[in-house]
């Protein structure tokens, strides 16, 4: 690798690491896993003059029980989160989604909180956090502010924090009910990126008709997006194969999609809804199941 | 051959890999020399322009930058040589400058270097040159490109064709189709491949003022090779002042065979700079040009009869070479596709025409297979096609078409050697029965009442390796006016451990196993006595390198033939020690022993130690056991089988899940069958891999799109079924060995075996063809469209 010269440094708290943001001003970039901003600067597509290196800060790692719902530390590897029992157990998601995230060796190495921040349109996580409702707890120089999901993912690589601003945890609050979730993707053949990733959470009461649903895509168009269509569509409908397939063809409504030599915008549109037919179905399942 | 067989057979592990797997290889970006300077390579983003001016004053004065040059101080040095001028192509040879000057002509084509003290800096400055390029029109599709109007890269090459090629008997030909009660015509397109081996390509120059010598340390498969061309027509120096190190190399797929700018830039910038200098291209350098394989466009035509007997097949080929000629470009759509596009099949009247076209693309050249998987390619779906019209199983057709066991030597008709040994059917009807082909074909037929997509594709290869005869692959006008002998020396020194030194030049091939594997029976010694060395032009034979499957085939009967001489000399001396006559002594259990008296005996290595300290040796006996053999094979050698892919199309998506793949190759005798197996697993990953999901793309305007491994869909190990292999052993009469050859074996078979499986997935729907790579969105497309059609039918 051989970028353009940048200085170093390595914080070892999120106060530190926030100052040095503040001192160096909106050139300096921080550095996760670096499995988006390595590359890109392998490129020299990104050249930052200043790097401040996350993975010295003890506190932005690990998961831990919260308020009946769980928080995962921005710098928990992919891998952490992948095999994590505490999060398999209520959150089977994190493991179906994370086992889908690049390969064993990206896992290792890159963070959910790195993923998110980067608000890369195909990444995998932001799916997930946002079928979840997650809660973004965010560092800055005035304090911590919490962001829900839904409001986090602004744009194509650009989300909701500021340049001075650090993501610390992401809280996953608790779910009420018999909930069953899934995640389905379409891999890029080249990058293994979501061409179209579907995340779908259902809640269920005894009857089998769902009481709430949340769905969100990533990879098809510029930014992760709930697809609100489809869950209203759904909401209060037997989970069956006719009413999630009828839902599934709100999938995409309102959506600017991407094309590539491998999927066309026609063809994302297409698999958008197939595969939240597929996600729904499979949620469905793992709720009466 | 040994009475006692130990080593040869048998799946001995990798001696090479504990160094590999450890990470304490010598790549070449491993290599650090005294006082190293670092070079960078500054190249055209334009596919076509004129350059008016570059500018490199603000380079030349950044800190740390030791020299910037362009065109015009490389002038002195000559373009790089194309080697293997195939028929028709003399007129129209364009090679490139080692720094383009005035135009130039794919993105990517180098136009400027940095040498600076470190990598870093010397990547810094190449962003302070400035080059005025008026950008020129482009063209990057081999077919458009010799159309009128088209934009031009060459003025001595009209219509930017560089050859026209013919083979076979077109009268003939001409007249099998007029007679035929069955043609089938089919448009192939055979795209583009990027060859990515895990290590980029790189050189280091050292240049000695003392002496006048230059070491180049390379990413070569054929270092002696490099040595020639660069000391012979590059650099204009003597060849006994150059000497070139192919130190661990990590792949190369044929794109590591080629003579490139980047060799003669590090020794002209060591000899201006009295420093060694390294250059190691990075991936997205690699990418843009390094060579790229494939890209055809073909017309083809089958003509046969209705209970499917083929009798006549036309081809006509536009072959896309890139923007200039690479070091052996024109042999590959030529010989080497031209001449085996018959495959497996008797085929009373073939005539092949072949286009080789400039566009403004990097340079296309040989890749695994070198083009007999465009051969294999292209039979193998006209095969499939043509039992699809005239209704009968395609294993059916090939059976009736194959050439039959008796008739080897087989003459094909278009000017290949005379294929040396096949039992095709045997490899098919083992294939069918691996994969249970009867039973898919039932399962398939009930699959389709329900509307699911499920299809079987077979691929019945043969190709041409172990190349090759130095008067029939030299040939002037056609060949490459050089030889494909191999070399090599065996030496089994005092102390009883053997030396091989070998003109081939392995890059993971596992040779330092096979060879030993072979040294160590003939020897009767253990194989970890046996060592090899490889890849430095100093201390080892002269040697053409390794690609075409040739390495065991040539290298290896090299080989045995110097430890034949040696056995030969070491029995002598054992019948002196043993003091018996030379007729009584016998090898025998890996020793010579006395015929009747078996207690007295003499192994190899006391035999070396004897004749390595030279103080008792039979009279005119030189000291010792010290054989050189140059060794060039009667023929090439034809390797063949039969693979079958299952699949199943979802309907939805058009996604292709691989549901089987079982493979049954005949590579003749095998030495190693885990490093066959090896071979096999590799070669039929890259040949899946075209089918599915590789593809080198430009834009119209010569942009490389698939840039880089985010765009340019290399397969995962994730995206591939299990692969069931079997074998039947057709021995070879060509060499002492029995042995064929097996590294390009996978991939020239399997890209037809999945096509043909999703053709046969997609029949029910009335699609005939799809060309490559079979993405999802194609087939959706074709589904959509199709189903459409057969509604409105209805």
């Amino acid at each position: 690798m051989i970028p353009a010269e940048f200085d170093y440094y390595a914080p070892t708290s999120v106060q530190e690491a926030i100052g040095l943001l503040q001192e160096k001003g909106p050139e300096a970039k921080l550095l996760a896993g670096g499995h988006s901003l390595v590359p890109l600067m392998k490129l020299r597509l990104a050249a930052p003059s200043v790097l401040i290196d996350l993975n010295r800060i003890a506190e932005l790692r690990g998961i831990r029980s919260s308020d009946g719902g769980v928080a995962i530390g921005a710098m928990t590897t992919h891998s952490e989160v992948e095999s994590s029992p505490e999060l398999a157990d209520r959150w089977p998601i994190f493991h179906v989604a994370g086992a889908m995230i690049g390969d064993p060796m990206v896992r290792h190495r890159g963070t959910i909180g790195g993923s998110l921040a980067h608000a890369d349109p195909a990444g995998d996580w932001p799916a997930v956090a946002l079928a979840l409702d997650a809660r973004m707890h965010i560092a800055g120089p005035n304090g911590e502010r919490v962001v829900p999901a839904g409001e986090f993912f602004v744009d194509m690589l650009t989300s909701a924090l500021e340049p001075d601003e650090v993501l610390t945890e992401i809280e996953i609050p608790a779910l009420e009910g018999r909930v069953g979730m899934a995640y389905e993707k379409f891999r890029h053949p080249a990058s293994g990126y979501a061409v179209v990733g579907v995340a779908a959470v259902v809640v269920t009461d005894g009857s089998g008709s769902c009481q709430d649903c949340r769905v969100a895509i990533t990879g098809a168009g510029p930014k992760a997006t709930r697809a609100t269509g489809v869950e209203e569509a759904l909401k209060g409908r037997p989970l069956d194969e006719q009413s999630i397939s009828a839902a599934a063809e709100r999938a995409g409504e309102g959506m600017a999609f991407l094309g590539d030599i491998y999927a066309s915008e026609e063809y994302r549109e297409h698999l958008t809804k197939v595969y939240t037919k597929r996600a729904l179905l499979a949620a469905a399942r793992s709720a009466q199941g | 051959m040994t009475t006692a067989t130990t080593f040869v057979g048998s799946s001995v592990k990798r001696v090479e890999d504990p160094e590999f797997i450890t990470g304490s290889g010598t790549y070449l970006d491993d290599i650090k020399l005294p006082g190293m300077a670092h070079m960078a390579i500054l190249h055209s983003p334009h596919a076509h322009a004129r350059i008016r001016g570059i500018d490199t004053s603000k380079a030349q004065q950044h800190p740390g930058v030791l020299a910037v040059f362009t065109g015009k101080d490389t002038a002195g040095i000559n373009p790089l040589p194309c080697a293997w001028q195939a028929g028709g192509v003399e007129n129209h040879v364009n090679t490139p400058h080692v720094l383009a000057s005035d135009e130039v002509r794919y993105v990517g084509d180098a136009v400027a270097v940095v040498v600076a003290e470190d990598p870093y800096t010397a990547r810094d400055a190449l962003e302070l040159i400035e080059v005025d390029y008026e950008p020129l029109p482009a063209v990057v599709d081999p077919e458009k490109a010799t159309q009128e109007g088209a934009p031009q890269l060459h003025e001595n090459a009209p219509n930017n064709v560089c050859m026209r090629w013919t083979a076979g008997n077109q009268e003939a030909t001409d007249r099998a189709f007029e007679q035929a009660e069955v043609v089938v015509k089919q448009r192939l397109v055979n795209q583009r491949l990027i060859p990515t081996a895990m290590e980029t390509r790189g050189a280091i120059g050292s240049y000695n003022p003392g002496t006048g010598e230059f070491t180049i340390w390379m990413t070569s498969q054929a270092p002696h090779v490099m040595k020639l061309l660069l000391a012979a027509f590059v650099l204009n120096v003597p060849e006994n002042k150059i000497r070139c190190i192919s130190p661990d190399v990590g792949g190369g797929f044929g794109s590591k065979i080629f003579c490139y700018a980047d060799m003669a830039l590090v020794a002209f910038a060591s000899r201006q700079l009295g420093r060694p200098v390294k250059y190691v291209e990075d991936r997205t350098e690699n990418y843009q040009w390094t060579t790229h394989g494939r890209d055809h466009v073909t017309y083809a035509e089958i003509a046969g009869t209705r209970d499917g007997r083929i009798t006549g097949l036309r081809v006509r080929t536009y072959a896309n070479l890139g923007a200039y000629l690479s070091t052996i470009a024109p042999g590959i759509p030529t010989t080497l596709y031209g001449r085996m596009v018959p495959g497996v099949y008797k085929i009373p009247a073939t005539f092949v025409e072949v286009l080789g076209v400039y566009t403004d693309t990097a340079m296309v050249d040989a890749y695994r297979g070198a083009g007999r998987p465009e051969a294999a390619y292209l039979i193998e779906r006209m095969v499939d096609l043509f039992a699809r019209e005239v209704g009968m199983d395609p294993a059916e057709v090939r059976r009736r078409n194959f050439v039959p066991p008796n008739e080897f030597p087989h003459d094909n008709g278009v000017g290949m050697l005379p294929y040396d040994s096949g039992e095709y059917e045997k490899a098919l009807n083992r294939a069918l029965e691996l994969s249970g082909y009867p039973e898919f074909r039932r399962e398939q037929e009930e699959a389709r009442r329900q509307g699911r997509l499920l299809g079987v594709g077979l691929s019945s290869y043969v190709e041409v390796c172990g190349v090759a005869p130095s008067a029939w692959i030299g040939l002037n006008g056609q060949g490459w006016g050089a030889g494909l002998w191999e070399s090599a020396n065996v030496r089994v020194h005092l102390t009883g451990k053997a030396v091989v030194t070998t003109g081939t030049s392995p890059h993971g091939q596992g040779h330092a196993t096979t060879f030993a594997q072979l040294v160590a029976d003939e020897l009767g010694v253990p194989m970890e006595d046996v060592i090899v060395e490889h890849g430095d032009t100093q201390g080892t034979p002269f040697g053409f390198g390794t690609y075409g499957s040739r390495s065991l085939a040539v290298g290896g009967s090299a080989i045995l033939r110097s430890t034949a001489k040696i056995r030969e000399k070491a029995r002598k001396l054992a019948a002196h020690m043993l003091e018996a006559s030379e007729e009584d002594v016998v090898w025998e259990n890996g020793r010579f022993t006395v015929r009747g008296s078996p207690e007295s005996a003499r192994t190899i290595p006391e035999i070396a130690l004897a004749a390595a300290t030279g103080y008792s040796l039979p009279e005119g006996m030189e000291p010792y056991l010290d054989e050189t053999s140059y060794y060039d094979p009667p023929n090439c050698t034809f390797p063949f089988g039969t693979h079958v892919c299952m699949v199943e199309v979802d309907r939805d998506t058009g996604e292709t899940r691989l549901v089987r793949y079982v493979a049954v190759d005949d590579v003749g005798n095998v030495i190693n069958p885990m490093i066959v197996d090896g071979q096999l697993h590799g070669g039929i990953v890259q040949g899946v891999a075209q089918a599915m999901w590789e593809q080198g793309v430009y834009t119209e305007d010569g942009q490389l799109v698939t840039g880089s491994l985010m765009d340019y869909a290399l397969p995962k190990a994730s995206m591939l079924p299990n692969f069931e292999l079997d074998r039947t052993v057709t021995p070879t009469n060509v060499n002492a060995m029995g042995a064929k050859g097996a590294g390009e074996a996978g991939t020239i078979a399997a890209t037809p075996a999945v096509v043909n499986a999703v053709m046969d997935a997609l029949a029910p729907l009335g699609i005939r063809h799809l060309d490559m790579p079979l993405a999802p969105e194609k087939v959706w497309h074709a589904i959509q469209e199709r189903s459409a059609s057969q509604k409105e039918e209805r």
